[in-house]
C-alpha cells in the first residue's frame, strides 16, 4: 500500500512511540548493544524529513493528520514548515546520537530499558509539539514534554536531590502549561479557529483584541517557564540531577527550546507590538547576565553548562524580542549553533564524569592524554560556543551584533549586555574544554581513560556539525536558516550569512568579545570568588523561594484539612445540609425566583388526603420512635403509605415493588435492630436541637420550594411521549415502564443490577470478614489499640 | 395535587435531615430510609400526577389512548427503590459491624479512620 | 415465629410465591411486573422460608449459593446484549422472534433474557442478604 506523503509524516511522528514500546523489550534482549538499533527509530525520522526539506525550501509547507473531536476543533494535525522542520531535525538528529550515548552512558545500568523507554516518549512528545498544527494537540504535548521531563529528572528516585529536582521542574513548567491553556483558549477565542497554520492568519485581529494583553501574559508564562527565563530559570540547574544524556538532550538541545519555539510561533500574530518588543527583551537581557554571571561562580561542569544555557535561552528570547529581520536571522543561527555545541559539550561533561569519576572543575586536569577524543570534541564545541571562526557560532555572534549595531539607545543598552553576557560564555567555554585537560594532571584520575565509541561519537559529530554549517553556508542557508528565519518572521527572510573576515563593526564587537572573555578568564579563579561573594550576600533566590512556598502551601493545606476534615461526621452534616438549604434559598431570593403560592389542592380525595395523612403519621412516628419495635413500625407505616401513595396515581410497578422492599426492610430490620440498641432518647442538648431542627427545616424547605417552583412550569413531555409512542411500535412492550428498564434504557439498568449485586457482595463480606478474623481481633485487643480495647473491656 | 404531596415531601426531607443530623447511627439509618422515599417523591411528583392510569398500551392499541401517568420517572424510581434497599441494608450491616468492633454508637466516639491524635502526613520531597 | 404452623405451611407458600414471582415476571412486558418486582417476590419468599424453617434448608432447597445465582444473572443480562452485535446495531439493543410452537405464537426476545438476568440479581443478592443475617451464628 502507498502511502502518500500526508501519512507517511504521520507514520514517522508516530515512531518514537513505538521504540518507547519497542526499547525495554530490546534492551532485555540485547543489553546495550540494542541502542544501535534503537537509533534507527531516531535515524529513520530524520531522513524524511531530511526528504522534505527541499520542498519546504521552495516554500512548500506539508499539512495532514486525523479528525480527533471535530466538534471542539480538537484534531491531530501537523503542519511541517520551516520553524517546525528544523525543530524537527535537531530533535531527531540529536536524539539518535542521544540514545547511542545513553547506551554507553547507562551500560549495564538495570533500568536502561525503561530510560530509554522515557526518551523516547519525550522525543515523540517533542516532535510532536513542534509539528503541532491544532493549539490544544499542541497543548497535550507541551504538558507530555513536561511530563517526560519529570519522569526522566526523577530517574534516580532514591536521591531525594533528585526527586525535589523532578517535582520542581514539573510544577513550573507544568504550571506554564496551565497558563498556556488559559492562552490557547483565549487565543482561539478571539481568531475563531485552532488550527495554528489559520491563527497566523488572524494577526491582525488578535494584535488588536482587547484580549491581546491576556494572551500575551498567559503565553508568556507558559515560554518562560519552559525556556527557564529570570525568574523562573531556578528549576533548570536543578534538572542537572538527571543523567547526562537528559541534560544534553532536554535540558540544552530540545526541550527547553519548546518556549523559544512557542514565542517564535507566534512571532507573526502576536510579535511587533510595544508590548513584545519592550517585554522579551527586558526578560531575556536579565536572563543572559545572571545566567552566564552564575555560570562562572559554578565550579561543576554540568551546573557551568546549565546556567550558560540559561543565559542562551536568554539571548534567543532577546533577539526574538527585538523585532527587526536581522535580529530574527541571528536567533535561528544562534539557536541550532547553541544545540549543536550545548549538546556536544554535556556529552563531554558526561563522559569525563563517567570515565574521571567527578565533574568538578578544580578536581580534573590532564586528561588530554587520556582522552584525547573526548578533548577534540570539546574544542570543537567550545571554540564554537565562544564565536571563533571557522564556527557556526562564530557566524551566529556576528549576526547578532550585525542585528544591534543600530546606534540608537536600545540597540546599544542591548548591544553592551550581548557583548558582555557573550564575553562570559567564552570564559566558561575556555573552562570547561581546558581546564580538565591541559591543567596539571591529577594522579588520583590516573585510572580515566577514553570512553567507549558510543560515548565520544556523539559529541564529535555535534561539533563537526557546528564546523560544516560555517564551511557549506550557502547549503545550510538555502535549506535551514532561511526556511526557519521565513517561518519565524511570517515573511519570506533571505539569510545569507557566510564566514567573512572583513573588517566590520560586527568582527570588532567580536574582537572586543574575545578580549573581555580572555580577561576574565585570566583571572577566573578571582571571579569565581567575587561572585560567590555576592550571591552569598544577597542569599535568597527564587530556588529557596520555590522550597518556602512548597512549605508554605503544605502547611496551609494541613491546616485546611485539619479545619474541613475533622473527623466530626456530625459537622460534616451540618456543613452539607446548610450549604444545601443556604445556596437554594439564596438564589430563589436573588433571582427572585419564588414559586407562587398554591392553591388550595381540591382534586384530591378524600382517601388520597388519608394516605398522605397516615405518611405524615409515619413520618412523624419514626422521629419520635424511642424503642426499636415503634422505630421499625413507623418505618414500616410511611413505606406502605409511600406504596399506596404510588398506586393512587398510576404507578402499579413502583407499588409492588415498594410494598416488597418495605417487606423485606421490616424484616431485615428486625433481624439487626434486636441486636442494636436504640436510645430512649436522642442525646441532643437542647442547644443543639434546636440548631439542627433549624437547618433540618431550612433546607428541607428549600427543597420543597425547588420542588414546587419545578412543578409550576410547563411540562416538557417530548422523552416521555417518545416512550409512550415507541414503546409497543418499535418494542412490542405494552408496560411501557417495563420496556424503558430493559430496552430502551437498558444499559442504565445493567449498571443497576450491578451495583444491587455489588451491595451484597459488600455485605457477605462485611459479615464473613468478622467471623474469620475473630482470633486475630483478640489477640490484638492484648497489644492495645485505642478501638479494640475498647470492645474488649 | 402537587402541591399536597409537596408539602408532604417536604416533611419527609425536614424529618430525615433532622435525624441525620443526629449523632446516633441507629437514627442517621433512619433517617437515610426516611429520605430515599423521599427523593423517590419528589422524582415522581416532578414528573407530574396523575389519577390512577398507569402507562400501559391496552391490548389491540399501538399507542396509549387516554393520558397516562408519566412512565419516565417510574421506571427511573423502579430501580432507584430497589438500589436504595440494597445500600439500606449494606448501611445497617456496616452500622451494626462498626457497633461490634468500636462498642459505641456515637459518631463522635468512631474515630479509627481518623483518629484525633492523628500524625500530619508526610510533607517534602 | 417457629410456630408449628407457620413452619408446616411455610415451604408451600414458598413455591406458591417463587410460582407467583415468575408469572410476574413474565408477564411484565405487557402487564405491571418485570424482573425487578419478581426478584423482589422470590426474595421475600426465600427469606420468609428462612425464617420458619431455618437458614440451611434454604441454601440447600436454591443448590446454588444465592450470590451464584446472583453473578449467573448479571452474566445473562450482559450477554443478552450481545447478538446485537450479529446484526450491526448497538449493544442491548432489542432483538424479537416469533415462532410458532405447537400452535401458540411465542414472543421471544432478548429484553426478555435481560428481565430474567435482572430477576436472577435481585433474587440473588437480596436472597443472600436475608439469607446472612438469618444466620445469627455469623452476626
Amino acid at each position: 500500500m502507498a502511502l502518500d506523503i500526508a501519512d507517511q509524516t504521520l507514520v514517522f511522528l508516530a515512531l518514537p512511540f513505538v521504540a518507547a514500546l519497542a526499547s525495554p523489550v530490546a534492551v532485555r534482549l540485547a543489553g546495550e548493544k540494542a541502542v544501535w538499533l534503537l537509533a534507527l527509530f531516531p535515524a529513520a525520522i530524520f531522513a524524511h524529513l531530511v526528504s522534505l526539506a527541499g520542498p519546504v525550501a521552495a516554500g512548500e509547507v506539508f499539512t495532514g493528520g486525523l479528525r480527533w473531536i471535530p466538534t471542539l476543533g480538537v484534531n491531530l494535525s501537523y503542519h511541517v514548515d520551516g520553524l517546525s522542520l528544523v525543530f524537527g531535525l535537531l530533535i531527531s538528529g540529536i536524539g539518535a546520537f542521544i540514545v547511542l550515548y545513553s547506551g554507553g552512558y547507562l551500560k549495564g545500568h538495570p533500568q536502561l530499558g525503561r530510560f530509554l523507554s522515557f526518551i523516547f516518549l519525550f522525543m515523540g512528545s517533542m516532535l510532536g509539539l513542534v509539528m503541532a498544527d491544532n493549539l490544544y494537540c499542541l497543548l497535550v504535548l507541551w504538558e507530555m514534554t513536561s511530563i517526560t521531563s519529570f519522569l526522566l529528572i526523577g530517574f534516580d528516585h532514591n536521591w531525594r536531590a533528585s526527586r525535589r529536582a523532578a517535582l520542581q521542574a514539573l510544577v513550573v513548567t507544568g504550571g506554564g502549561g496551565l497558563a498556556l491553556i488559559a492562552g490557547a483558549v483565549i487565543v482561539e477565542g478571539v481568531t475563531g479557529v485552532s488550527e495554528l497554520s489559520l491563527v497566523l492568519r488572524s494577526g491582525e485581529a488578535l494584535r488588536e483584541s482587547p484580549y491581546y494583553g491576556a494572551a500575551f501574559v498567559l503565553v508568556l508564562i507558559a515560554a518562560f517557564a519552559k525556556s527557564a527565563q529570570f525568574p523562573l530559570h531556578f528549576w533548570l540547574p536543578n534538572a542537572m540531577e538527571a543523567p547526562t544524556p537528559v541534560s544534553a538532550y532536554l535540558h540544552s538541545a530540545t526541550m527547553v527550546k519548546a518556549g523559544v519555539y512557542l514565542l517564535m510561533r507566534f512571532n507573526p500574530v502576536m510579535g511587533g507590538t510595544a508590548l513584545w518588543e519592550a517585554v522579551l527583551p527586558a526578560f531575556g537581557a536579565t536572563t543572559l547576565i545572571v545566567g552566564t554571571l552564575i555560570a562562572i561562580r559554578k565550579t561543576d561542569l554540568k551546573l557551568m553548562l546549565a546556567y550558560t544555557t540559561v543565559a542562551s535561552l536568554g539571548l534567543l528570547v532577546m533577539l526574538t524580542g527585538f523585532g527587526t529581520d536581522k535580529a530574527i536571522e541571528a536567533a535561528v543561527y544562534y539557536l541550532v549553533a547553541h544545540a549543536f555545541f550545548k549538546g556536544g559539550l554535556f556529552m563531554v561533561a558526561g563522559a569525563i564524569d563517567h570515565e574521571a569519576g567527578s565533574r568538578d572543575i578544580r578536581r580534573l586536569g590532564g586528561l588530554r592524554r587520556a582522552m584525547p577524543l573526548t578533548f577534540a570534541a570539546a574544542c570543537l564545541a567550545a571554540l564554537s560556543m565562544s564565536g571563533i571562526p571557522p564556527f557556526v557560532g562564530f557566524i551566529a555572534k556576528e549576526e547578532i551584533y550585525a542585528a544591534l549595531a543600530g546606534g540608537d539607545p536600545r540597540s546599544i543598552v542591548i548591544a553592551v549586555v550581548a557583548i558582555a553576557g557573550n564575553a562570559l560564555m567564552l570564559v566558561v567555554a575556555a573552562a570547561i574544554a581546558i581546564k580538565p585537560f591541559l591543567a596539571e594532571p591529577r594522579p588520583e584520575l590516573g585510572h580515566a581513560h577514553e570512553g567507549p565509541v558510543l560515548l565520544w561519537a556523539g559529541p564529535m559529530v555535534l561539533g563537526l556539525l557546528g564546523l560544516a554549517a560555517a564551511l557549506w553556508a550557502g547549503s545550510a542557508n538555502h535549506y535551514v536558516f532561511a526556511p526557519m528565519a521565513g517561518a519565524f518572521a511570517g515573511h519570506p527572510i533571505d539569510a545569507h550569512a557566510r564566514l567573512h573576515l572583513g573588517l566590520s563593526l560586527p568582527l570588532l564587537l567580536s574582537l572586543l568579545t574575545v578580549a573581555l572573555g580572555l580577561a576574565v578568564f585570566w583571572r577566573l579563579d578571582a571571579a569565581r570568588r567575587a561572585m560567590a561573594g555576592l550571591l552569598r550576600r544577597i542569599g535568597w533566590g527564587p530556588d529557596h523561594g520555590f522550597d518556602q512556598a512548597i512549605t508554605a502551601t503544605l502547611a496551609f493545606s494541613r491546616s485546611l484539612t485539619a479545619f474541613v476534615q475533622n473527623g466530626r461526621l456530625e459537622s460534616y452534616m451540618v456543613t452539607v445540609f446548610t450549604v444545601v438549604g443556604v445556596t437554594l434559598i439564596a438564589a430563589m431570593a436573588f433571582w427572585g425566583e419564588f414559586p407562587a403560592l398554591p392553591a388550595f389542592p381540591a382534586d384530591l380525595t378524600f382517601y388520597e388526603w388519608g394516605v398522605l395523612a397516615i405518611a405524615f403519621a409515619g413520618i412523624l412516628a419514626v422521629l419520635w420512635a424511642s424503642d426499636r419495635l415503634t422505630a421499625i413500625v413507623s418505618l414500616g407505616i410511611q413505606g406502605f403509605a409511600v406504596a399506596l401513595i404510588f398506586i393512587l396515581f398510576g404507578a402499579p410497578d413502583l407499588s409492588f415493588t415498594q410494598f416488597m422492599v418495605e417487606t423485606l426492610s421490616v424484616v431485615i430490620l428486625a433481624l439487626v435492630m434486636t441486636r442494636l440498641t436504640l436510645h430512649k432518647a436522642d442525646h441532643r442538648p437542647a442547644g443543639e436541637r434546636l440548631r439542627d431542627g433549624a437547618i433540618a427545616l431550612v433546607s428541607g424547605a428549600a427543597l420543597g420550594l425547588v420542588l414546587l417552583s419545578v412543578t409550576q412550569v410547563p411540562f416538557d413531555s417530548r422523552l416521555s411521549d417518545f416512550f409512550a409512542q415507541n414503546a409497543y411500535a418499535i418494542a412490542h412492550g405494552r408496560n411501557i415502564v417495563n420496556v424503558i428498564i430493559v430496552d430502551f434504557r437498558g444499559l442504565d439498568t445493567l449498571g443497576e443490577i450491578a451495583v444491587v449485586m455489588v451491595a451484597g457482595l459488600a455485605i457477605l463480606a462485611l459479615i464473613r470478614i468478622r467471623h474469620r478474623n475473630r482470633p486475630d481481633a483478640e489477640a490484638a485487643a492484648q497489644t492495645a489499640g485505642p478501638a479494640v480495647t475498647k470492645e474488649a473491656a | 395535587m402537587e402541591p399536597a404531596l409537596v408539602l408532604l415531601i417536604t416533611c419527609f426531607f425536614t424529618a430525615s435531615i433532622y435525624l441525620l443530623l443526629s449523632k446516633q447511627v441507629i437514627r442517621m439509618l433512619l433517617g437515610i430510609a426516611l429520605i430515599s422515599n423521599g427523593v423517590n417523591l419528589l422524582i415522581f411528583t416532578a414528573g407530574r400526577l396523575t389519577h390512577e392510569v398507569p402507562p400501559i398500551i391496552p391490548p389491540g392499541a399501538l399507542t396509549p389512548a387516554v393520558a397516562t401517568a408519566n412512565p419516565l420517572p417510574q421506571a427511573l424510581i423502579l430501580t432507584a427503590i430497589v438500589i436504595s434497599f440494597s445500600f439500606f441494608a449494606f448501611l445497617l450491616v456496616l452500622s451494626y459491624r462498626a457497633f461490634q468492633e468500636l462498642g459505641t454508637d456515637n459518631t463522635p466516639e468512631m474515630r479509627v479512620a481518623e483518629p484525633v491524635d492523628q500524625p500530619p502526613p508526610p510533607g517534602g520531597y | 415465629m417457629n410456630t408449628v404452623i407457620f413452619r408446616t405451611i411455610a415451604p408451600y407458600f414458598t413455591s406458591l410465591m417463587v410460582l407467583f414471582s415468575i408469572f410476574v415476571l413474565l408477564r411484565g412486558h405487557s402487564e405491571p411486573g418485570g424482573g425487578f418486582i419478581g426478584g423482589l417476590i422470590a426474595a421475600s419468599a426465600f427469606a420468609i422460608y428462612g425464617i420458619a424453617c431455618g437458614v440451611h434448608p434454604v441454601r440447600r432447597a436454591l443448590f446454588f449459593h444465592p450470590m451464584a445465582i446472583s453473578a449467573f444473572g448479571l452474566t445473562l443480562a450482559a450477554a443478552s446484549g450481545l447478538p446485537s452485535i450479529a446484526e450491526r446495531v448497538p449493544y442491548l439493543t432489542g432483538l424479537w422472534v416469533f415462532p410458532t410452537i405447537g400452535g401458540v405464537e411465542l414472543a421471544l426476545s432478548t429484553p426478555l433474557v435481560f428481565d430474567i438476568g435482572v430477576y436472577l440479581v435481585v433474587v440473588g443478592a437480596i436472597t443472600s442478604i436475608a439469607l446472612a443475617l438469618e444466620e445469627r451464628e455469623q452476626l
